[in-house]
């Protein structure tokens, strides 16, 4: 565990090296791949008068309410397709077709939809991070160990005890495998959300920056953007810790 | 009261839909017979004779399609609290800690939380699993995970217990050693038992009875009463000679079954 740690440092320490002097050495123009150090410096000209921190706010968000809200509504959904296996095979070719449709191609409609307003964005987020939970959700709802619902029968469980029982907190380690997925997919959604309309967020400054061809501009809005995800799977992690402390520890959260 | 009838079936028969087809596989057919007080009584049989169907049966999970099951001179029509059940998987819930799971049916029934808290730890004291009360089940091995299983079972402190292959998924040793617990503990609280089992020593070291089924469509087609002191106390059991007696005796009835079940099978067509 040290070793490794050691060895991610170290990539890292050699990365931003090649990132710095790598341009340079090799003749590649700023304007294509501006070196760390300007993009430091792009980075503190923005945060002063670019409101960079403004436009990180206005992201995250849109991220946590796309997130929250997608969340929310896919484990609702599944877990109500999941007891209703009717309404499921009902639905399922639409749900199919919603799934394969590229939800990003959405942004334009609602921003037609809802003008330049953060709520397109949200509504973006919300549509991409539903499915990763609603699929997991409803999985895991149907195939709960039939003996496991017997036994909670056998002891005269009620509906709505076998639920939140045995079906809501089995469902809980595939939930959370949703949640992590999607917690990447809501900066995706947003960030497309932002670049196709709109005049704030970090989808914005990217395109501003594209506009000006101001590249170390760019780079920055890309580093937020991943600072961002980052946070927000990593909070997806922590509560996955606290919730899921049951299992065994490799077991939950990936290795972080 | 070791007269009191308290679990009965009743000319029992089960069909099921064949999974392909239209036709009515039948999987049990009448059987009846009936179990005292305190008894504990073992069901055998060929793989695929309806034992697990007759065990959902009297548990009220599933409704016979004829016959009917009687829990202390009451028929059975649904899931009752008089009965529980404890299968070969010991069915605990990762996410409850041991004494969390010993809790988890007589919480269903609406035992108030402080009660339900008595009852588990003095189970589990009873069990030697105090000290692990506060332990998750992955934390266990095979052999206290079915423990804390029976504990469960115990806890909503039913009149029948009946019990499906409880001890086949762990090691011999292990085995033995949850059989004597639960002769015990079986012996001690006057329990009675409907025990299911492929396992011949485990079923005349444990039982007053067994009953023999045949292949499918299952009947009862014997029934022998096993003459030997000390039920609560299997180990002993295994000792005494009679136990190979009647295991020699059982695996003669199991496959005379076989022959004139063959035998019955050409004599309809």
């Amino acid at each position: 565990m040290k070793n490794s740690a050691m060895v991610s440092v170290a990539l890292l320490v050699v990365s931003l090296a090649a990132w710095q002097w790598g341009p340079g050495l090799l003749h590649i123009p700023t304007f294509i791949v501006p070196p760390l150090s300007m993009v430091g410096g792009e980075f503190v000209h923005a945060w002063r008068f670019d409101h960079l921190m403004l436009h990180t706010g206005v992201t995250i968000v849109e991220v946590i309410a796309g997130f929250v809200l997608g969340s929310l509504l896919g484990a609702v959904v599944g877990y109500l397709l999941g007891m209703s296996p009717t309404a499921e095979v009902a639905l399922s070719p639409y749900i199919l077709a919603l799934q394969i449709a590229p939800k990003v191609a959405f942004a334009p409609l609602f921003i037609l939809w809802m003008g330049f307003t953060i709520y397109p964005k949200i509504l973006v987020a919300v549509l991409i991070v539903f499915f990763p939970v609603m699929v997991n959700v409803l999985t895991a709802v149907r195939t709960v160990d039939p003996d496991l619902i017997n036994l909670a029968r056998a002891f005269k469980a009620t509906r709505a005890q076998i639920f939140w029982k045995v079906e809501f907190p089995t469902s809980m380690p595939p939930m959370f495998a949703g949640l992590r997925i999607g917690a990447t997919l809501a900066v995706v959604g947003v960030v497309v959300g932002e670049l196709v309309g709109g005049n704030a967020g970090l989808g914005y400054l990217l395109t501003f920056g594209e506009g000006q061809a101001n590249t170390p501009l760019v780079f920055v809005s890309i580093v937020m953007l991943t600072v961002v995800g980052s946070i927000a799977y990593l909070g997806v992690i922590l509560i996955e810790r606290r919730v899921l402390h049951y299992l065994p520890a490799r077991a939950v959260g990936g290795n972080l | 009261m070791p007269d009191v009838v308290r679990l009965e079936y009743r000319n029992v028969t089960m069909r099921f839909k064949e999974a392909h087809g239209r036709g009515l596989l039948t999987a049990v057919r009448g059987v009846s017979f009936s179990i005292r007080d305190g008894e504990v009584v073992s069901l055998i049989g060929p793989s695929g004779c309806g034992k697990s169907t007759l065990l959902n049966i009297g548990s009220g999970l599933a409704a016979p399609s004829e016959g009917l099951v009687l829990v202390d001179g009451e028929r059975v029509e649904g899931p009752n609290a008089q009965v529980a059940f404890m299968l070969q998987k010991d069915l605990l819930l990762p996410w409850r800690t041991v004494a969390g799971n010993v809790m988890f049916g007589v919480e269903i029934q609406g035992v108030p939380a402080a009660e339900c808290r008595r009852r588990a730890q003095s189970l589990l004291a009873n069990f030697n699993l105090g000290e692990f009360s506060r332990h998750y089940p992955h934390q266990l091995s095979g052999g206290m995970r079915q423990r804390v299983a029976l504990a469960r079972t115990l806890a909503v402190d039913p009149h029948v217990l009946l019990l499906d292959e409880p001890f086949s998924a762990v090691d011999a040793q292990t085995r033995m050693v949850l059989q004597r617990d639960l002769a015990q503990t079986l012996k001690k609280a006057g329990k009675t038992a409907l025990l299911i089992t492929h396992d011949l020593a485990e079923a005349v070291t444990l039982s007053d009875r067994v009953l023999v089924m045949s292949q499918r469509p299952g009947t009862i087609i014997d029934e022998i009463v096993i003459d030997m002191p000390q039920r609560d106390n299997p180990i002993a059991r295994r000792h005494d000679p009679k136990t190979n007696d009647y295991v020699a005796r059982l695996m003669d009835r199991l496959d005379i079954a076989h022959a004139s079940l063959e035998r019955q099978a050409g004599g309809a067509a």
